[in-house]
């Protein structure tokens, strides 16, 4: 096996001093390793990979992420976010801004790219996700699931080596998830590293190579989609996919 | 069975909605209440309007001459006070004869406040433009250089000083005011107090009192032989002021940006600067521009609470020029509805400029 590209190695962290969200947790992920994090709410699924770059600060144990462990160290964390892209739930798209502006910000600010030459990176990501027709409207004039698909291509500017997907699919209306899901599933062919909080079990069925259960801030069980759905071993998994599947 | 589409024919409205009597229906006399409140309003028009204009106009004394005003007095105004005194108003103490210098410095500060307004000019050199125009301001009014006679700062007065006091206190308290609310949300502890309890303080007492401070006590601690000017005190004092209040205002704008955008921003590798200055600020500021204006216009105005450190601006040099003459002592309802026009074109120039900002800034939310 590879040198994996994300290491926790008993990862403690806690809200406050009595909420333990993250519970010894050891994971490592190897390079274009697709994995697929599910869970009921509040088991600290998200929190888990908003630790990687460091949205949230981990009290305990070892996160080392493309080879620089996280610490208070600033530009650990600034070298570690150029190699990280991540999507949120809200999209979180900047409403003053362009679609194309929003794209092509960081890597004029950050990767201190030319504009003429973000702008050509920026349509590029844009036709990849299929809205390059919308790169000069406004992120409030787009739908829901265009704005998540710009999100996307916002992630992607910066060519990160690692993609982080925190529920993308959790606040979209039922016929634009599929979009987002194409995307993602192109995405996740090309050879990315990417971990996901999703409950869209289909989806991971189709790309993940591994798919992990959480709750209340542990690990439960971890398996490759067939046997993780054929085969779960805990009561807990057994339960949860129950009431996923179950309808 | 289906049935035929048969087409109808456009037809006018039966009532038209448009138009002055229907909008007089709609809006003054829609039902009894407001019918009858209409009425009123429209009979005590009628009993004032002629008063305010036989006062106002038709028994108004235009001519400089205080005998015709004595005259008038109770049944007319007299805008001769006006055209008497306009000058010692508008250019307050300083001396009489060199009053071209600060009529030019008040043109040029005032083009200047007009070019920055105007998208056009937002660029680079606007900055130099700042630079250039304050820089004449200051020599034509203080003079000392190529041959202009030096006049000190306690002489400067009236309108000049009044837009010398408000441009340079917005000016340094707007970017003061945008660093103290960031401060105040700081994670770092003592910057967060030190901004904290400079908003407490400033905020728990009266201009008046700061204004005091700066003049007469701050003196008091700088080492004998030293002074700085009473000028820059007080500008100091009032964009303290100021920039308190302001921070609060932008710090309201803040807490309205939702937590997203910042974790966007660091998960695209910005610095904190690059994110307040791209991200954050720019949401934030378009949020408040109806309060940042209010405060800019409550600036404006404060700066007539300066005469009480002996510095005249516009309301202290009309006060005194009306007081140093018993002549022209009793008009001064005139002088102050002269000195209130001048306030009120100032103040309602920067109230429509904030609508238009607005408008520019809605832009985005426009799905």
């Amino acid at each position: 096996m590879t040198e994996p590209i994300i290491t926790f190695d008993k990862v403690n962290k806690w809200y406050g001093n009595s909420f333990h969200v993250l519970r010894d947790i050891d994971l490592s992920v190897a390079k274009g390793e697709r994995i697929v994090i599910c869970g009921p709410s509040g088991s600290g699924k998200s929190t888990l990979i908003r630790c990687i770059n460091r949205l949230e600060e981990h009290q305990q144990g070892r996160l080392v992420v493309d080879g620089v462990e996280l610490t208070d160290d600033v530009k650990a964390i600034e070298a570690i976010r150029r190699q990280v892209g991540m999507v949120f739930q809200q999209f979180n798209l900047f409403p003053h801004l362009t679609v194309l502006e929003n794209l092509t910000l960081a890597p004029m600010w950050v990767g201190k790219v030319p504009k003429a030459e973000a702008e050509e990176r920026a349509m590029a990501q844009l036709k990849r996700v299929r809205i390059a027709e919308q790169a000069g409207k406004y992120p409030l004039q787009l739908s829901g699931g265009q704005q998540q698909r710009v999100a996307i291509a916002r992630a992607l500017c910066l060519t990160p080596k690692i993609m982080l997907f925190d529920e993308p699919t959790s606040a979209l209306d039922p016929e634009m998830i599929k979009e987002v899901l194409d995307v993602m599933i192109e995405l996740a062919n090309q050879g990315i590293t990417m971990l996901c909080v999703t409950h869209e079990m289909g989806f991971a069925k189709a790309v993940a190579d591994r798919v992990i259960f959480m709750d209340q801030g542990q690990i439960i069980e971890q398996n490759n989609p067939h046997d993780f759905f054929d085969h779960p071993q805990s009561e807990r998994t057994k339960d949860f996919l129950s009431k996923i599947l179950g309808h | 069975m289906s049935i035929p589409f048969v087409a109808i024919e456009a037809r006018p409205a039966p009532v038209s909605t448009e138009g002055l009597v229907p909008w007089m229906r709609r809006n003054l006399f829609g039902n009894p209440t407001s019918t009858v409140i209409t009425l009123i309003m429209l009979a005590l028009a009628l009993l004032w309007l002629p008063k305010l204009l036989n006062w106002a106009v038709v028994h108004a004394v235009v001519a400089a001459n205080a005998d015709q005003c004595q005259a008038a007095r109770g049944t007319g105004a007299c805008w001769g006070v006006v055209a008497e005194k306009y000058r010692l108003i508008i250019f307050g103490r300083y001396p009489f004869e060199q009053q071209w210098r600060p009529l030019v410095a008040t043109l040029l500060l005032g083009g200047l406040l007009v070019a920055s307004c105007v998208r056009h000019f937002w660029r680079p050199q606007l900055a130099l433009a700042w630079v250039v125009v304050l820089a004449l301001f200051f020599a034509l009014m203080r003079g000392g250089l190529l041959g202009l006679a030096p006049v000190e700062t306690d002489r400067w007065g009236g309108l000049p000083l009044t837009m010398l006091l408000a441009t340079l206190s917005i000016v340094g308290a707007f970017p003061l005011a945008v660093l103290v609310a960031l401060g105040r949300r700081s994670k770092m502890p003592a910057i967060k107090t030190v901004c904290v309890l400079y908003v407490e303080l400033i905020r728990g007492v009266p201009l008046v009192s700061v204004l005091f401070m700066a003049s007469f006590m701050f003196p008091l601690f700088m080492p004998p032989g030293t002074s700085i000017d009473v000028l820059v005190r007080v500008l100091v004092g009032i964009t303290l002021f100021a920039a308190a209040y302001m921070a609060e205002i932008v710090r309201g704008g803040l807490q309205a940006i939702p937590k997203g955008q910042q974790e966007a921003a660091d998960t695209l590798g910005l610095t904190y600067w690059q994110a307040q200055r791209k991200i954050i600020l720019p949401q934030a500021l378009a949020l408040v521009v109806p309060g940042i204006m209010n405060n800019f216009i409550a600036i404006f105005k404060d700066t007539s609470l300066v005469t009480i450190v002996s510095l005249y601006e516009l309301t202290g040099s009309m006060s005194l020029a009306l007081n140093s003459d018993s002549n022209w002592r009793p008009f001064k309802i005139e002088a102050y509805l002269f000195i209130a026009a001048i306030y009120f074109a100032f103040c309602f120039s920067m109230s429509r400029y904030s609508l238009w900002i607005e408008k520019q800034l809605s832009r985005s939310k426009n799905r």
